[in-house]
């Protein structure tokens, strides 16, 4: 039953108002993933910008601010827990975190829950760097971009590790041979929400990459954080697609992919690269591989 | 229930099944590893319906016991050393949330230079962390104060996690006879893990957990945490009564062995206890004025119990496996503000013994009170069976 706008719940599972920054992407996402899951939702949420956001009583679902990197082992309790008390049936137990908290401090408990077959959905919302500590770069930031730990001075230029060795979650994940992985992009919400139903029905752990762009820590408008997470999946910077029971899948086909430079130039951490033609076309090229590597696969 | 042959591991494992815990979370180390090995077989057997997760860390194996906690399991955990200080982080996180966690520790000292074996310095140095400590001697005592830590932990007086220790190898890995109480017994002396009034996580009744306190609140939720360890001790005394009701065997929060009257007092926790008494007895028939005082549970701190059975000693040697770098051993700060205020201030010395397994046998007891007999000359930490101060090389901190 695939999601539809038109059938999507008015049940709104967050109070209104919040801390996040103006145009912040994440809450959006999780706006909409409880609307998915609905109100039964046990929620699990690691240290990071969503644990700041969701603080004084923003969701009305039950919520567990546990620490940076335990989130996946804390819902591996809850999930045996329930088992064990014969009510496991009753709830969805979603785990959120961010890219810190999820590729980075906590890859080790979610690599064991995944690897115990742990009955929950993970998602994590990647804004490429903790973005709750001011901005510092994580093990997702992209190549060259600027961040308060990977800033531009004389002898650097942001993000130096090469764009192929940035982590790559969803197939690190795929690689537990995981019933369910996924990719996503706040821009493109019945991709994403459709992804959070399919995962909600998987007996055991789900994942989903949600590539969420942040105002202040990447120079984006507020009003073109949309536009820049739709630009991100229309350039091949960010592939939508799917791992369901070993099968990879594209989800979101985009005929005529638009330069990579479109998408870098709506983010001032890119701007000190934008004149750098040579630069970008080496980007253009690792974009270029990235999407025939995965399209050969699919 | 007949005798038992029981080592320290196993009586940890058999007061857990009997406590019919529903989720264990532990991660195997030396040399705790036989009471989760044990526990697993028990769940093959059939004998204990449990969930075991098989988590890739301690700093999981805690977590994994709060995510169960939150939604009203009994839960247990098993570490030491290393393990315990990668768990350290979520044990200030298990006592903030009230979760009434249990814990058994099978001491062993901290790395490096590399040793398994027994020294309190991992369960010490995590003293602050809001967790109940108790301490142990044998190993009928391991299975009787697993019993008491989870009706303690779980009153509502209390809502806070708690850790029974006992010396690795020393009893973890020694067997020794132990008589348990029958199931039924058990059942009536533990309280429904179901009937507690913690807040769940649960949708009919929405809540945020793990939130945060910004200043002006923070100071008085600090005082409820550290009031509800304060007033455990009057709830373990009542465990404590209602557990020798059953079984005969008693046990306070402060143990004094026996001659209230005497002059020195060797004061200390864990199975080194048991070579102090048996020590201080024969030192007693050749006439020697020296009793033993066992403090059973060290968080909270029985302050007062603690002045109370030092009240008529002159000396009192405190005996600490363990050393807080840099100042004194552990036990020996809280024992020296017990009796600051006392009507007659004993001379409180302290001596580091046993480090990293080395065995404390009657002649390391009976060179500390060789080194006690000269009083306070401007030193209060002697090491009796360290290598250094034998030879007359005092550490620079003592100068």
């Amino acid at each position: 039953m695939a999601i539809k706008l038109k059938t999507l719940s008015d049940q709104e599972h967050l109070c209104q108002g919040n801390l996040a920054c103006a145009g912040c992407s994440q809450i959006l996402g999780l706006r909409q993933v409880l609307k998915v899951l609905g109100e039964n939702t046990l929620v699990v949420n690691t240290t990071g910008c969503m644990a700041v956001i969701t603080q004084m009583g923003v969701p009305k679902v039950p919520h567990f601010h546990v620490l940076f990197e335990n989130a996946a082992a804390v819902a591996s309790g809850i999930d045996d827990a329930l088992k064990q008390q014969g009510r496991r049936d009753q709830y969805k137990l979603l785990v959120v975190g961010g890219d810190g908290g999820t590729a980075d401090i906590g890859l080790a408990s979610l690599s064991g829950a995944i690897e115990r077959g742990q009955d929950f959905i993970y998602i994590c919302f990647d804004n490429e760097s903790y973005m709750n500590t001011g901005g510092q770069r994580s093990g997702t930031t992209p190549f060259a971009a600027r961040t308060s730990t990977t800033p531009v001075g004389t002898v650097s230029r942001g993000e130096a590790r090469l764009p192929a060795l940035r982590k790559n979650m969803v197939e690190i994940i795929a690689a537990h041979n995981i019933p369910y992985a996924a990719s996503t992009a706040i821009g493109y919400p019945m991709d994403f929400l459709g992804k959070v139903e399919k995962a909600a029905q998987v007996r055991g752990p789900s994942y989903i990459h949600c590539h969420a762009p942040c105002p202040p820590g990447w120079g984006v408008d507020s009003e073109l954080v949309i536009e820049a997470s739709k630009l991100a999946v229309q350039t091949g910077a960010v592939l939508l697609y799917e791992i369901e029971n070993g099968e990879r899948r594209i989800t979101k086909k985009v005929s005529k992919r638009k330069p990579i430079a479109d998408y870098l130039k709506l983010q001032a951490r890119f701007r000190h690269i934008l004149d750098d033609e040579k630069l970008i076309e080496q980007l253009q090229r690792e974009v270029d591989a990235g999407f025939e590597a995965l399209t050969a696969r699919c | 229930m007949t005798r038992q042959f029981w080592n320290g591991n196993m009586a940890a494992a058999q007061a857990v099944r009997q406590s019919r815990v529903e989720v264990i979370a532990a991660y195997p180390i030396t040399p705790q590893t036989h009471t989760v090995e044990y526990l697993a077989q028990f769940v093959a057997d059939g004998e204990l319906d449990a969930r075991m997760v098989k988590v890739e860390s301690e700093h999981s194996a805690l977590s994994a016991c709060c995510g169960a906690s939150i939604v009203g399991s009994r839960t247990f955990t098993a570490s030491c050393s290393q393990g315990l200080q990668l768990m350290s982080e979520v044990m200030y996180f298990a006592s903030g949330m009230r979760f009434p966690i249990v814990m058994a520790v099978a001491n062993r000292t901290l790395s490096v230079p590399v040793n398994i074996w027994a020294d309190h310095q991992d369960t010490l140095v995590n003293r602050d962390a809001g967790w109940i400590q108790i301490y142990t001697r044998s190993v009928q005592e391991i299975y009787d104060m697993m019993l008491v830590a989870f009706a303690s932990a779980e009153d509502p007086r209390v809502n806070l996690p708690a850790i029974v220790a006992y010396d690795g190898f020393i009893l973890s890995h020694a067997s020794e006879p132990v008589t348990p109480l029958e199931q039924s017994v058990v059942d009536d002396f533990l309280p429904s893990p179901r009937a507690t009034e913690r807040p769940l996580m649960d949708p009919a009744k929405p809540q945020q957990f793990g939130e945060v306190l910004f200043p002006e609140w923070y100071p008085d939720f600090e005082y409820k945490k550290h009031s509800a360890l304060v007033g455990a001790a009057d709830v373990l005394t009542e465990r404590f009564a209602a557990l020798a009701e059953l079984s005969g065997r008693r046990y306070d929060l402060v143990e004094r062995d026996s001659d209230p009257g005497a002059k020195t007092v060797i004061f200390g926790i864990g199975s080194m206890m048991q070579t102090a008494r048996h020590t201080a007895a024969k030192l007693r028939e050749q006439g020697e004025s020296v009793a033993v005082v066992n403090l059973r549970v060290f968080r909270p701190f029985p302050e007062q119990a603690v002045a109370k059975a030092l009240q008529h000693a002159e000396t009192v040697l405190v005996l600490d496996r363990d050393i807080g770098y840099g100042s004194a051993g552990m036990v020996y700060p809280d024992v020296v503000r017990a009796l600051y205020h006392a009507e007659h201030r004993p001379t409180v010395l302290n001596f580091i013994v046993g480090l990293g397994g080395k065995d404390i046998t009657e002649q390391t007891i009976l060179r500390s009170l060789e080194l006690a007999k000269d009083g306070y000359r401007g030193q209060s930490v002697f090491w009796p069976d360290a290598r250094g101060p034998q030879e007359g090389i005092a550490p620079s901190a003592q100068r």
